[in-house]
């Protein structure tokens, strides 16, 4: 039996990695997410692996190109502005179709903003990654036993459509402290045929690039790449309901947001009121159905976020504006409270004792 | 019949993109002809830059990966830890590794890193219509400076031997040239020198080979020889400017 | 001593960097051609005089010439030599 041990969030990022098989890091220091290349600078010489602190966000993410290019499983870290700096090479990841895992520890922008917990990248993460035609594979976790979870989810999943995969989290969740159990799995084996590791005289030379000066053909490779996101859309999508079967008012929420607005419904279900919550784990793929259904009974959506209102939206758009979607927020590094959410569920909804 | 001269078997059939004339065709023949001579052709990963060579990964019969601008050294970097029987190498322009990637330049040759950088240093941006590079010399008329370039405005040409054989990681720097016959000899020596120490796993090496951009001087193929000796050499003189193997065995 | 170099005409740019390497003299650029590229190729002028040095050949930016030598000596190819 797996041990649990008290983690943690960046560390168990760190640690579910090299289980997954990881072998390459390339990272660089930014609060709040620092701990994952410390915790990476220990561990990896220990399993014989590679880490290596690159001399920025943009060569770490670089690193991680080349290493992915070979066909090994390398993975890098940052937080906003890092991620900033990242986006040219997330591009290119993305238009050669190269797997790897991005860990992205949300704080408070823009610019240099502060090291306090933000959920202000979303779009960033969801809409533009890097330039281009593109999407990456977004998980949001919501507790230190789901990054390390999703971490394993995220590795398979990118080798399997050859994808970059990002882990979305906050400082909230790469700070706190919690037990967690790390699963006992595989990676799953899959052929890299299409890997620059030396063609060895036994194969065709094998090309890793982005450009195609060919309008047509450049035009007919995003169209393939459509399809494989296509295919992730239906079968990849992760959402957790809670309590939305009945639910009057239904919250959207990912990741530290949901988990104070967790708290909130609970005290709201206790004064008889009928709260719910639709929590997004992938973030992209975007749970649309997932939403609709849970949305059923629901008079009202609130989406709450830490930051000035990204994923709502894209809730709007996957309700198709047909009930009203409101939104709660706080920005720059403030945590909402769950009596602050309280509030708003009780604005929002009739009938319940106060 | 004895062959005494042909196009070298780690060429592909594609024709070479380049201007009439451009002597990266010279350098990439001496590269594939190095590669086939020690036999490590199966082992290769190349890795072509942004900038006329962009193309590169057309060009030769190994693995190529093509990366952002100024990063091949870092992406290099991914590609030797990752495969550690790998021959890797960067083949890069002078905006690509002495403009946006300096850092990654600098860096990759601090660590050490066990690979090969082909610097080609033709003192001017090429594929976007020749601009000026940190190695354009000063008064060169370019693109960007139309007037000349104006060391006090615009700084003085970037000398990268020099500046990377201060650095300890750094095991083997030599700066050559492709305009004559005897100078594309000592280029070839000079890469497969470079080849050699990384397959000896001695470290890191570059090789800067100051080569022609004749559609963007304005000059004929033939002339451009001429201009890179009259004022290239000058500015960028020819030589080993680091050789850690050949100091150590000396002691 | 046979010697017979080949210039392969739609490659070739027309660059003229073969005619100032030929210690003969004997490159020239062919101005009564255009190739399918609308360049002038190279050619020998007086292919007796040639001698199979190949500074044409390792001159080249395209790999354009090949010089082959059939003698009872035995020679030696210049590139990927082992």
């Amino acid at each position: 039996m797996a041990a649990r041990v008290l983690m943690k969030g960046n560390e168990a990022l760190a640690e579910a990695a090299i289980k997954a098989g990881c072998r390459h890091f390339f990272g660089y220091p930014i609060t709040p997410q620092t701990e994952v290349a410390a915790y990476m600078a220990e561990r990896m010489p220990q399993v014989g692996g590679t880490y290596l602190q690159a001399e920025s966000e943009i060569a770490a993410i670089n690193m991680v190109l080349g290493a992915a290019a070979a066909g090994v499983r390398a993975m890098t870290s940052s937080s906003s502005p890092g991620i900033s700096l990242k986006t040219e090479g997330i591009s290119y990841l993305a238009g050669s179709d190269l797997p790897c895992v991005i860990i992205s520890i949300q704080r408070a922008g823009p610019g240099l903003g502060g090291i306090q917990p933000a959920q202000s990248d979303y779009n960033q993460a969801t809409k533009a990654p890097g330039h281009g035609d593109l999407q990456i594979l977004v998980f949001a976790p919501a507790s230190v036993q789901e990054m390390a979870n999703l971490v394993f989810d995220a590795f398979d999943a990118a080798d399997r459509y050859r994808i970059p995969a990002m882990i979305l989290g906050d400082g909230l969740l790469g700070q706190m402290m919690e037990p967690v159990e790390f699963p006992d799995r595989s990676p799953v084996e899959i052929p890299k045929n299409w890997a620059t590791c030396g063609h060895e005289n036994k194969r065709e030379h094998n090309i890793i690039n982005s450009l195609y000066l060919q309008a047509e053909i450049l035009e007919g490779i995003i169209l393939e790449r459509y399809k494989r996101y296509a295919q992730i859309e239906a079968t990849e999508t992760r959402a957790e309901q809670y309590l939305t079967t009945d639910a009057e008012l239904v919250i959207v929420a990912y990741g530290a947001s949901s988990r104070i607005a967790r708290s909130a419904i609970d005290t709201a279900r206790n004064h008889g009121i009928k709260a719910g919550m639709l929590r997004p784990i992938t973030l992209w793929p975007f749970p649309v159905k997932e939403i609709q259904a849970a949305t059923a009974t629901a008079k009202n959506i609130l989406v709450v976020e830490m930051s000035m209102g990204q994923m709502v939206n894209d809730v709007k758009l996957a309700v198709e504006c047909k009930l009203p979607v409101h939104f709660f927020g706080r920005t720059g590094g403030v945590i909402p409270t769950p009596a602050e959410v309280l509030q708003q569920i009780k604005a929002l909804t009739t009938g319940g004792a106060v | 019949m004895t062959i005494i001269y042909q196009k070298s078997q780690a060429l592909t059939d594609t024709p070479l993109s380049y201007c009439p004339g451009c002597t990266h065709g010279i350098i990439h023949k001496l590269l594939a002809e190095t590669i086939i001579e020690l036999g490590v052709e199966g082992k290769t990963v190349g890795v072509a830059p942004v900038g006329c060579s962009v193309l590169a990964y057309n060009f030769f019969t190994f693995d190529m990966v093509q990366a952002p601008h100024g990063r091949a050294p870092a992406v290099a970097t991914g590609l030797r830890r990752a495969l550690p029987d790998g021959v890797i190498f960067t083949y890069q322009g002078d905006g690509d590794l002495a403009a946006i990637g300096t850092a990654e330049t600098i860096h990759a040759a601090n660590r050490g890193e066990n690979i090969v950088i082909i610097f080609v240093n033709n003192a001017i941006y090429g594929m976007t219509g020749g601009q000026m590079a940190p190695t354009s010399l000063p008064g060169q008329v370019t693109q960007t400076s139309p007037y000349g370039r104006d060391v006090l405005a615009a700084g003085y040409p970037l000398r990268i031997c020099e500046l990377l054989s201060t650095l300890e990681g750094v095991t083997y720097a030599e700066r050559v040239a492709v305009n004559t016959v005897p100078n594309i000899r000592k280029t070839k020596a000079a890469i497969k020198k470079a080849f050699r120490l990384q397959l000896a796993k001695k470290g890191f090496s570059i090789v800067e080979v100051l080569s022609t951009c004749p559609t963007n001087w304005g000059v004929t193929p033939v002339a451009a020889l001429d201009w890179l000796k009259e004022n290239m050499i000058p500015c960028y003189p020819l030589g080993v400017y680091k050789d850690r193997i050949a100091g150590e065995a000396g002691k | 001593m046979t010697i017979h170099v080949t210039i392969d005409e739609d490659i070739c740019k027309g660059c003229g960097l073969c005619t100032i390497v030929c210690p003969k003299k004997i490159m020239v650029i062919n101005r009564d051609k255009l190739n399918s590229k609308g360049y002038r190729p190279a050619m020998q002028s007086d292919p007796v005089q040639c001698i199979a040095c190949a500074m044409c050949a390792i001159m080249c930016p395209d790999s354009a010439i090949t010089v082959e030598k059939e003698d009872c000596h035995g020679s030696e190819s210049i590139n990927e030599r082992q």
